[in-house]
């Protein structure tokens, strides 16, 4: 039988994601990708794969699924979540893991990813990948094209996602310390292509204003409630091209952040983009969390960009290694209602 | 001479935005802008979004700056007379029977045209691709004739089936997939538009051009249950 992780419960949107879909947007096809691709890479990273390997994105809640190989390393990174391995289907408790590092399941045993605090999404990696066929040179799933990832869709109860590796390697545990994902606490912005539609009093008030992410949000748009923007000639403009983090705002007034899913064009005017270096911790950020927005200039946005770039490129420098617990140990120690499961206290992947 | 503009959308994006208009004039000039930069290979330009009125142009601002990008635009519109077309005619049946297209009569009573003046109207047309947009495969096709021009529904269809074919003010569709739909459904194509196993992905490109040949209901299902794909035939002449 061939290496898979066999879904038992699919959690609210888990999806398979790299860091998108390249080169295609001209026949319509949107980017998708992870909302939050720090996270995904120090997820891989933690497991040993390439960092823009796909992984699956789990938002708000978890999924829980058997392991279906001899043994896999796993690793989640991004929101906090609480990870629990546990003997067998049948099992009540395992043991608990965190967050920002690595740990290992072995044939038949569950793993449970809980609901996610902090940020809305924490990416799962596992060592070596999903085998799954690019399309379009991704495995990012977009939903609604029913393209790339696992069938096109969400994962669902009953999918076995296969894996490339059947044995896990034999190496220490991996942990990253002192990831900095804090959310800025204005996202910056620069102002268009389309802020001339909108009254100079508008612009002021969503520069000023308070947002709170609404419910109706999702991988492919972010809906702000707060201070309405005002049209001055009409909310309908020939379709133009949808850069990621560009803001719209149909007649409603009520703006929209365009996210990963976005199509490739749309017809209501954009009064801004978020600079590319604040959209991981946008893409992160929950509903019902509060934003701000504040203009910046291309020259800063692109010294941020190389800030967060040069972040991504240090994550190596931060892993830490630790030994790995014997299995037969744990194993002895639950079997003897010795401990209740393993937690490391030390992360703190949320630094304020 | 060409009236445009250069706009950032945030640090990785500039749209060469020629005006808020459909024109065959402008859309030829914003494909061969992106022929031309397309060809230069440019390091640190990732991908180039042909829309109706605009360019989009996605870098990677620490390999490319974008000033030096716009002063590449500005070289290449300098020189631009007339755009060269792609040369590719795709023929793509439609069926426009009134059980494929649910409001073929309310577009002829709006239009105070037979319904089948509208289907003569508008499959008699060779159609521009302006560009491929809002979902994968979907070309945005014009002009439409004058005669069928209409604002879209005031209600959108919460969903149309694959293949639904949509008209709404100087344009016209066919969906390659079942979605939400604002536009007027006045017929059906058994031929798929988008198909990621393949190579090509969309079976159009903007800068093709487009005739529909209309099918009859029988016709239609026979296509469907074969299967027929459309193949875009190059134009010889050029």
């Amino acid at each position: 039988m061939s290496a898979a992780l066999r879904i038992l419960q699919p959690g609210l949107l888990t999806t398979v994601q790299d860091l998108g879909r390249v080169g295609y947007q001209h026949l319509g096809v949107p980017t998708s990708g992870a909302l939050d691709p720090v996270s995904l890479r120090a997820a891989n990273i933690l497991v040993g794969n390439d960092p823009t390997e796909g992984a699956l994105e789990i938002a708000y809640v978890g999924p829980t699924f058997v392991i279906e190989a001899d043994g896999v390393n796993l690793a989640c990174a991004g929101a906090h979540a609480s990870i629990e391995v546990l003997p067998d289907e049948t099992a009540a408790s395992g043991l608990r893991y965190a967050s920002m590092q690595s740990f290992r399941a072995q044939r038949g045993q569950v793993v449970r990813v809980g609901p996610t605090s902090e940020a809305s999404v924490v990416y799962l990696a596992v060592e070596g990948g999903f085998d799954i066929e690019p399309v379009l040179g991704s495995v990012s799933t977009y939903i609604r094209g029913h393209i790339g990832g696992w069938q096109g869709r969400a994962l669902a109860a009953g999918d076995a996602l296969p894996l490339r590796r059947n044995i896990p390697s034999e190496r220490d545990e991996l942990r990253l310390d002192g990831l900095d994902l804090a959310r800025p606490s204005r996202f910056r912005v620069v102002l268009g292509p389309q802020n001339a539609s909108f009254s100079e009093r508008s612009i002021k008030a969503f520069l000023d204003g308070e947002y709170t992410i609404g419910p109706a949000t999702d991988r492919m748009a972010m809906h702000l409630d707060g201070p309405k923007l005002e049209h001055i000639a009409g909310h309908d403009i020939i379709s133009d091209g949808i850069a990621l983090g560009s803001i719209q705002v149909p007649g409603h007034g009520r703006p929209i952040v365009l996210m990963a899913d976005r199509q490739t064009t749309g017809g209501y005017p954009k009064v801004a983009t978020v600079i590319s270096a604040d959209l991981p911790a946008l893409g992160r950020s929950r509903i019902g969390d509060k934003i701000s927005f504040q203009e910046t200039s291309i020259e800063e946005a692109q010294q941020l960009r190389r800030t967060l770039l040069h972040q991504i490129d240090v994550i190596p420098n931060r892993i830490v290694h630790t030994h790995r617990v014997p299995d037969d140990l744990t194993a002895c120690l639950l079997a003897n209602n010795l401990i209740s499961g393993i937690v490391n206290a030390q992360l703190a992947p949320f630094i304020e | 001479m060409t009236d445009y503009n250069v706009i950032a959308a945030g640090d990785t994006a500039l749209v060469v935005d020629f005006g808020n208009q459909v024109d065959l004039n402008v859309s030829a000039k914003v494909l061969a802008l992106a022929g031309q930069l397309n060809a230069l290979k440019i390091d640190g330009v990732i991908e180039t979004v042909p829309t109706i009125r605009s360019l989009s142009i996605y870098y990677e601002p620490l390999t490319v700056s974008p000033l030096w990008l716009e002063r590449q635009v500005a070289k290449i519109l300098e020189h631009l007379d007339q755009a060269p077309e792609t040369g590719r005619t795709c023929d793509i049946p439609v069926c426009y029977d009134p059980e494929l297209a649910p409001d073929l009569e309310q577009v002829a009573a709006q239009c105070n045209l037979d319904p089948a003046k509208v289907v003569e109207i508008h499959s008699s047309r060779v159609y521009h691709v302006y560009m491929l947009g809002f979902l994968p495969g979907l070309a945005y096709l014009g002009d439409l004739s004058p005669e069928l021009a209409l604002p879209r529904r005031t209600t959108p269809r919460p969903r149309v089936p694959e293949g639904s074919l949509g008209i709404g003010g100087k344009l016209t569709c066919i969906y390659p997939m079942a979605t939400p739909c604002g536009w007027h459904v006045i017929g059906r194509s058994p031929t798929p538009l988008w198909d990621p196993t393949l190579s090509r992905g969309a079976l159009l490109r903007a800068g093709d051009k487009v005739r529909f040949q209309p099918l009859s209901l029988r016709e239609y299902r026979r296509a469907c249950s074969d299967g027929i794909l459309a193949v875009p035939q190059a134009d010889t002449s050029h």
